[in-house]
């Protein structure tokens, strides 16, 4: 039992480190450190993409005949720690290339991989995914978004009406896979098909959704008489449910720690404040959640490194990974509370020039619920977990042989 | 990064698995559940013993396997697992571990050997009263190189051939190892949460005691030694969690109510998905742990609490609610439920409580944040 490389990890991390050091500092003179969600941002992403792409370090795990690196999910994990501690990581992409794009090469004709799959991975296009629904979250084969076929010619045109929620990136993507309903006379899930958009149609209009935390990051989208062709179909007619369980596979939450502040930063402002017993840090109770979170923490870290140690073997992890979204997103909102009562009626100020720790806790306080939601919520995690991991019952379907039609709606 | 046990390790754990499943059925727990006199289950002790379990990490030297700790985390796994009724902790994770880390080289040939084939039963006298002892409090005293006070309770005390023993010498606080058949001890076998497990009360009237390493440093060696127990009581704990979410799935999709099988009422399914996550978060910090013992690193300390913390934790919560996914029947003495509930008990209090340790554990954190 060891942290260390083998022979081969070590070559290839060597040399990623390398190419990072210099690709970094050369990216860096060229693009400066913008601001996030600017234009210059975006554009400093899409370049630092193709960067990568040119050396072999975008989709490392794809073919390089597709534009990827042709490597293994060790490298493709190195490199992502590398590349963290380069401090050139853009999150635009994530999406696109970890769940849409590998849709598409799975389902989509010759033509249309040859035309979309490169320039994705060298950060030219960036795609969404547009599955949620307001009458359809956690039971997204509920969706109501009709495509109907124009014409009785199998090959006509779809014209697309309908609306999608959540959608990460919508205002600046460029394509999205989009999942719809083709046939209300059938049971839900079986009367789903699944098309790729142009997100510059005329046809599609993005709002954003303000949130209850204040920001406006993820959109409303609205698709009125949107006409696809039919060879912008992914997988058959009606097999939409199964084209998106292949997106849904390729979906990599990227959570663990990686945003709003750890046990470090609670720690920090514990010790320079005062409680009704001396600092806060002293009281014994917050000290007994200060361990849990640490433990908590340490739990998911060493459980990423199970999960490599399997891809390091060759082997597929277990899924021991799937605790992690639950764990964090909780831990989040624990700590962030905490932290708030810790400073007292001070605590409801939300000042970044008065709030402690430009007041990330209260950034965090109000974040947490979204993430608690985001990509699966607490209760459908632990489904998954129950019925996957543990192999228990799925839950009775009472609309498993309903007509999608005939199905009873709230609102 | 290679986290996580080799084939090796996974074939000697399989192996270790295979060898309880027909040694330590529950039928044998029960054995020393049920009976008041018995302390332990000898033939499954001499058993372990044959099997090389007692000197997995003592040197060939000393007579043992010379295996590494990961090995003997991997053997205290499936101890849990099975709930083993055997002085197995008290033994090996304490005893051996200690006379390996601070003994003089006299004593590591008087008793690691002795230990490896199966002859000696070691204990850990620490314990006055209720609470935790601390140095002002401390009441056993040493000398001239006699014992005498009252140490209750001591885990597996009436089993065992010799005691480390916690008491103050001139006023200094040390260790020292006593031979509990040379005379001036008194052993009172007492009731317990978890009748598997032996403890007694030990009253000493002048028996010989042996320094374990210098004196004045109790606490300090005492912890020290506790760290190392910490790191493979996590195992048997996880072991113990483990086999308790495994019952609670196994009754769950056997026992039918309001015309369906219970495994599917998302309440239950929630419940055991609680315990899966906490089950996770417990075997990587003890995977942590078993690093940080067996290369010996400066990080055991918090490693140690961490593991320990986690494990006591996911072995309560899958204790507690594995009865009341079985229900009633989950209640009775017949169904082995409660044999896990005692044990996450016996478990979590034998090497302090997991509220010491969330201390010990912040306090290594400030330590660490200050420098």
């Amino acid at each position: 039992m060891d942290f260390n490389d083998s022979p081969e990890e070590i070559a290839y991390r060597e040399t990623a480190r390398a190419w990072l050091v210099e690709a970094a500092a050369a990216h860096r003179a060229e693009h400066g450190e913008p601001k996030p969600t600017t234009p210059e941002h975006m554009a400093a992403g899409k370049a630092w993409q193709a960067r990568k792409a040119a050396a072999g370090y975008a989709c490392i795990t794809w073919p390089a005949g597709v534009g990827g690196g042709g490597g293994t999910p060790i490298q493709s994990v190195i490199f992502g720690q590398e590349e963290a501690k380069a401090g050139v990581a853009y999150g635009y992409f994530t999406i696109g290339l970890g769940m849409c794009v590998p849709t598409v090469m799975a389902f989509a004709n010759d033509e249309t991989k040859q035309r979309f799959v490169s320039p994705a991975v060298k950060g030219e296009e960036i795609w969404c995914q547009l599955f949620s629904e307001p009458a359809g979250g956690s039971d997204v084969a509920a969706l109501r978004t009709r495509a109907v076929q124009d014409g009785p010619d199998p090959d006509g045109d779809w014209v697309i009406n309908g609306q999608k929620v959540w959608t990460t990136g919508a205002h600046y993507c460029d394509y999205g896979i989009v999942l719809v309903r083709t046939d209300p006379d059938v049971p839900k899930h079986k009367g789903l098909t699944m098309f790729w958009i142009d997100m510059r149609d005329a046809a599609v209009a993005c709002r954003p959704i303000h949130q209850m935390s204040g920001g406006r990051e993820f959109n409303e989208v609205y698709f009125t008489d949107l006409r696809v062709k039919d060879s912008q179909r992914l997988g058959a007619v009606g097999d939409g449910w199964k084209v998106a369980l292949v997106t849904l596979m390729n979906e990599r939450l990227a959570v663990g720690g990686s945003s709003g502040p750890d046990y470090r930063q609670v720690m920090e402002l514990a010790r320079g404040l005062s409680g009704p017993s001396g600092p806060a840090l002293k009281d014994n109770a917050f000290r007994e959640k200060l361990a849990d979170w640490y433990v908590n923490s340490q739990g998911l870290k060493y459980t990423r490194f199970r999960t490599m140690t399997a891809l390091s073997r060759g082997q597929t992890p277990g899924p021991e990974s799937s605790i992690g979204k639950i764990i964090a997103a909780n831990q989040m909102q624990e700590m962030a509370n905490t932290a708030v009562e810790a400073q007292g009626e001070y605590g409801i100020l939300t000042d970044p020039s008065l709030a402690p720790m430009e007041a990330a806790f209260q950034a965090s306080l109000m974040w947490a619920p979204g993430l608690r939601i985001a990509g699966g919520t607490d209760e459908i995690l632990k489904n998954i977990i129950a019925e996957r991991v543990l192999g228990l019952p799925g839950d009775v379907r009472v609309d498993k042989d309903v007509a999608f039609k005939d199905m009873p709606t709230g609102r | 990064m290679d986290f996580d046990y080799s084939d090796d390790q996974k074939f000697l754990k399989d192996e270790a698995r295979k060898f309880l499943a027909a040694r330590c059925a529950p039928s044998v727990v029960r054995g020393v559940l049920d009976d008041p006199a018995k302390s332990y289950d000898a033939g499954l002790w001499t058993a372990v013993a044959e099997q090389g379990w007692l000197g997995a990490a003592i040197p060939e030297d000393y007579n043992g396997l010379g295996l590494g700790r990961v090995e003997l985390c991997a053997i205290a796994e499936e101890l849990g697992r099975a709930v083993a009724p055997i002085p197995f902790a008290s033994t090996v994770y304490v005893l051996a571990e200690a006379v390996m880390a601070y003994g003089t080289a006299a004593q590591k040939a008087a008793i690691l050997p002795r230990i490896a084939v199966g002859e000696l039963i070691g204990c850990l006298a620490v314990s006055e009263g209720p609470g935790a002892v601390t140095p002002s409090s401390l009441s056993a005293k040493v000398e001239g190189g006699k014992l005498s006070g009252v140490k209750i309770p001591v885990t597996d005390g009436d089993a065992a051939d010799i005691a480390i023993v916690l008491a103050a010498e001139s006023g200094r606080p040390g260790l020292f190892l006593v031979d509990l058949r040379a005379g001036g001890v008194k052993v009172e076998t007492l009731e317990s949460l978890d009748p598997t497990r032996g403890v007694a009360r030990l009253t000493f009237d002048g028996a010989t005691a042996d320094r374990l390493e210098e004196s004045g440093r109790g606490f300090e060696l005492l912890q020290a030694i506790l760290d190392r127990a910490a790191v493979l009581l996590a195992f048997e704990q996880l072991g113990g969690a483990d086999r308790c979410l495994e019952m609670a799935r196994e009754y769950a999709l056997g026992r039918y109510a309001f015309g369906r099988v219970i495994a599917g009422y998302q309440a239950m399914k929630h419940k055991m998905a609680d315990m899966y996550v906490k089950n996770e978060v417990a075997r990587s910090n003890a995977y942590y742990g078993a690093w940080a013992l067996d290369v010996d690193a400066p990080e055991l300390p918090t490693a140690a609490a961490a593991a320990r913390i986690a494990a006591s934790d996911a072995f309560w919560f899958a204790s507690k609610e594995s009865v009341q996914v079985h229900g009633g029947m989950g209640f009775t003495w017949d169904v082995d439920c409660h044999l896990y509930y005692r044990r996450s008990r016996q478990l979590a209090l034998v090497a302090g409580s997991p509220k010491l340790w969330k201390e010990r554990l912040v306090s290594e954190l400030e330590k660490k944040n200050a420098a």
